[in-house]
């Protein structure tokens, strides 16, 4: 089913909302993945958490000063930003979230110091070399599926990471 | 969408064999997707991670994310995070106001030094195709 979220919560139904702005605009009602019927899998982990590597994956648009930025059309493309980065030289570029808050601080899309606090406190083991980071205003699902997907997969594989931690806009 | 294609890799991530915990401030659309694990805050758009400038509140953030990655037993939980964000902004999230801004097919960047650097890197060929 999928859970539902907690009344007093009240949060904001996006699915809803753009429903409704696509309605007013006169286009097709955009058809989102539904998984509800479908569990994931759920893989426990192998290590404790502080002898465990992380990977970190966003998908905020974020680049490193240097990097080819990404288009804003379903770029099925990825960036590796080194773990050891100085926050100030990553950057975002994305059609449809408000960047206000991650030019200021990139660590509201892309938490860095934070796992490089964790990491320094012992709290978690290690980070993966590189995070992964895309821009995922992508539409197409299959597109997605078929490039973009399995590319990530294959380098958190290649980087030997035990925790992905995902961080959307 | 970043919510739903983040989402639908975190489910990819998992069936390969790797443990992943999303973050997510769009409680329907992650529910829909249905990831392994997700830590819900009640955040505008665009501060996933926490606020700017924020540090104590992103480290806790990504501590009870991890935290979820390793204890978490039902497959598709949603936990909310207690965070609260410092002003009303539900009410404008709401309105229908289209936000977006044209998607160009051609590579995008912050700061127009950050297109040189490109540029000078990788070649204009590449970084900026109707330079």
């Amino acid at each position: 089913m999928g859970q539902d979220a907690p009344a007093e919560l009240d949060p904001v139904d996006y699915i809803q909302v753009t429903h409704d702005s696509y309605a007013l605009l006169g286009y097709d009602a955009y058809r989102w993945a539904d998984n509800t019927e479908e569990p994931p899998a759920l893989v426990p982990p192998a290590k404790p958490l502080s002898e465990s590597k992380v990977v970190l994956i966003a998908s905020g648009g974020v680049y490193r000063v240097g990097d080819i930025g990404f288009t804003h059309k379903d770029d099925l493309t990825h960036r590796e930003i080194a773990s050891d980065v100085p926050s100030d030289e990553l950057r975002v570029t994305h059609f449809a979230y408000d960047e206000t808050s991650a030019k200021a601080d990139i660590n509201a899309v892309f938490p860095i110091d934070a796992l490089r606090a964790m990491v320094d406190a012992g709290e978690v083991g290690s980070l993966a070399d590189v995070g992964l980071t895309f821009m995922g205003g992508i539409y197409s699902q299959r597109r997605l599926g078929e490039t973009l997907t399995p590319a990530i997969v294959d380098r958190v594989h290649e980087l030997e990471a035990d925790i992905a931690l995902m961080v959307p806009v | 969408m970043c919510h739903q294609s983040v989402g639908l890799i975190a489910r990819a991530l998992e069936a390969s064999g790797i443990t992943t915990v999303t973050l997510t401030s769009a409680w329907s659309i992650t529910q829909s997707a249905n990831p392994p694990r997700a830590l819900f805050s009640d955040f505008p758009l665009g501060n996933t991670a926490g606020p700017p400038n924020a540090p104590d509140v992103q480290i806790a953030i990504a501590r009870a994310a991890l935290d979820l990655a390793v204890s978490a037993s039902e497959p598709g939980i949603i936990v909310p995070t207690e965070h609260q964000w410092p002003e009303p902004w539900k009410d404008e999230a709401r309105e229908l106001i289209d936000h977006r801004t044209p998607r160009e097919a051609t590579p995008q960047y912050e700061r127009m030094s950050d297109m040189a650097a490109a540029i000078e890197k990788h070649g204009e060929e590449l970084a900026c195709p109707v330079c």
